[in-house]
């Protein structure tokens, strides 16, 4: 073979070798599955359900850091907000003192947390609430003076109920957890946490 | 306000930081990891030496920004610790579980080996430009992977590395938070990694790192030098390239 | 099992800077274990430097220095290639030396 035949085939051989091993999207879903699988174990009380993903999860995360589509998203909202469980008794504030205990707790459902311990929403990480705390998170929008914004009524209660409960029933892919649909909080803390924001007597609201 | 007082705070947290650089104590990891590097140990009584981290066999320097990278040997992708495990196997002849034993340490009556080998190899690509090719199609696969893993969504709380990371200018409480999707970030993070942690009060890799995010994120454990691990650093280093890589550096 | 101290000393001018990294756990006594007990007291107590056998620096420490202490101080002459030799004892009486030359 002379230079040039050898370089072409060469070429050719590159070629077929580039699309034989690209990996499509089907194998590299499948791949990540298996890592998935072979890369995590149990502890404490991490389970591995833990990644089994509902589908919010799974959606949200196939859209890899982009907005979902308008269908895709009323989908999502509708999925989550039909999940909303309110309180029987019709009563949404609780004590707004444990609310902001509650969301001072960073401690909860991880692997090195004693399953018997605090569980808190970590309000702070994410939030500012009351203006005497200044060590803040900025990853969602400030939550000063929610109550006195919105006013207090019913229909800002039962929002404000429903948005901690389930976060993206009003924001599909939101950020923020789902903490009654979670399991995260149980429904007296997400009652205290909802004075926390619309209790007038709340520091956030003042 | 507010934008003022992060400002103010990023300024002074990186003064700290600078007032730190001088004695820090990741030197004292450093030359234990060098120490180790030129035993003679295991069953097989071979020092790392041997050990090719994908420069030839022995050569440290500049071989932490070419990482993670496929390894023919192996016949996959590695970061450097799955690669020093790799090492300890087959050149000095531990078992696996073995090599894979105390990856993170706990004061000087449990240090860890695997942090002082760490500290060592990466200590000898400081000022090495991040090169991390995609070359092979395991790499460019463990690239994919790792963004997916990126975005993967789970647990409880319904995080994702991006829901910490995935937006410019955010904060978590107090502590800046860069956005790994984008370059400036990857590089500004990637490249000061590993770290002497004072609030640990030991030096911890970026092994070390991801494994205490998925705890937060109330994950279950991620496996220490397991593939969801390489791939998340494949995408973060090779995220990263371009820039000077700058650890071990010193973290609150 | 403590590691060794990383020393630095260098002459600039007429002083000669010298710099230490010691590895020492530094427990003040304070802290609790995950079960609730105090993890007991452990921290250097002193601290000697000398050059040509002549003391240059002593130190009392307690239990507020922090974990893998650095310390940095200057003294007046020593001449290139002069030993620097710093000495700690602990608590629990347990002590290391280690040296450097100036450079």
């Amino acid at each position: 073979m002379n230079g040039r035949e050898s370089l072409v085939s060469l070429a050719l051989l590159s070629i077929t070798l580039g699309c034989a091993t690209a990996p499509s999207s089907e194998e590299i879903a499948a791949n990540a599955a298996a890592m998935l699988k072979s890369s995590f174990k149990a502890n404490g009380q991490a389970s591995l359900d833990r990644l089994k993903q509902d589908e919010t999860q799974a959606l949200c995360s196939q859209l890899a850091g982009k907005p979902p589509s308008k269908e895709v998203a009323a989908r999502i909202e509708k999925i989550n907000r039909d999940a909303i469980k309110y309180p029987a008794d019709g009563k949404l504030l609780g004590d707004w003192k444990n609310g902001e205990k509650i969301a001072q707790e960073g401690r909860g459902k991880q692997f090195s947390d004693d399953p018997a311990g605090p569980v808190g929403a970590n309000c702070y990480a994410c939030h500012q609430l009351a203006p005497q705390e200044l060590s803040f998170g900025t990853i969602g929008p400030s939550l000063y003076q929610f109550g006195k914004l919105r006013g207090y009524g019913a229909d800002t209660q039962r929002y404000a109920y429903g948005k901690i409960y389930n976060s993206e029933a009003y924001a599909a892919c939101s950020n923020m957890p789902r903490f009654g649909h979670s399991g995260i909080l149980n429904e007296q803390q997400l009652k205290d946490v909802t004075a926390l924001l619309m209790d007038p007597q709340s520091p956030v609201n003042k | 306000m507010p934008c003022a007082f992060a400002q103010s705070t990023v300024d002074e947290i990186a003064k700290y930081r600078a007032a730190l650089q001088d004695g820090n104590p990741a030197e004292l990891w450093e030359a234990r990891g060098e120490a180790l590097w030129k035993q003679k140990r295991g069953p097989k009584q071979v020092s790392f030496e041997q050990c090719d981290l994908g420069l030839g066999a022995g050569v440290v320097k500049g071989a932490y920004a070419r990482l993670p990278r496929y390894f023919a040997d192996a016949d996959r992708v590695m970061d450097l610790e799955t690669r020093l495990v790799w090492c300890m196997v087959k050149l000095q002849g531990y078992s696996e579980a073995d090599a894979l034993k105390n990856p993170f340490g706990s004061g000087n009556e449990k240090k860890s080996d695997m942090e002082a080998l760490v500290a060592y190899v990466t200590s000898e690509s400081r000022g090495a430009k991040m090169n991390v090719a995609l070359s092979h199609p395991k790499e460019e696969q463990m690239y994919r992977l790792g963004e997916k893993m990126f975005y993967f969504r789970g647990g409880p709380h319904d995080f994702a590395c991006a829901t910490c990371h995935g937006e410019d200018g955010k904060r978590i409480r107090l502590q800046d938070l860069p956005n790994l999707t984008g370059t400036e970030g990857a590089q500004k993070a990637y490249t000061t990694w590993p770290a002497y942690r004072v609030s640990q009060g030991e030096l911890r890799s970026f092994q070390w790192r991801l494994y205490d995010c998925f705890r937060q994120q109330r994950f279950p454990e991620l496996i220490f030098a397991s593939d969801a691990s390489v791939a998340l650093t494949m995408f973060l280093a090779r995220n990263a390239n371009g820039v000077a890589f700058d650890a071990p550096a010193i973290k609150r | 099992m403590a590691d060794p101290m990383k020393i630095r000393a260098n002459l600039v001018g007429d002083s000669t800077e010298v710099k230490v990294l010691m590895n020492h756990e530094m427990e003040t006594g304070q802290r609790k274990d995950a079960q609730g007990k105090t993890i007991p007291a452990w921290f250097i107590q002193s601290v000697s430097a000398t050059c040509n056998d002549k003391t240059v620096l002593s130190a009392q420490w307690g239990p507020a220095v922090s974990k893998n202490p650095f310390l940095s101080f200057k003294f007046k002459g020593g001449a290139k290639g002069d030993k620097v030799v710093i000495t700690w004892v602990d608590s629990r009486g347990d002590k290391r030396t280690d040296e450097a030359t100036i450079a």
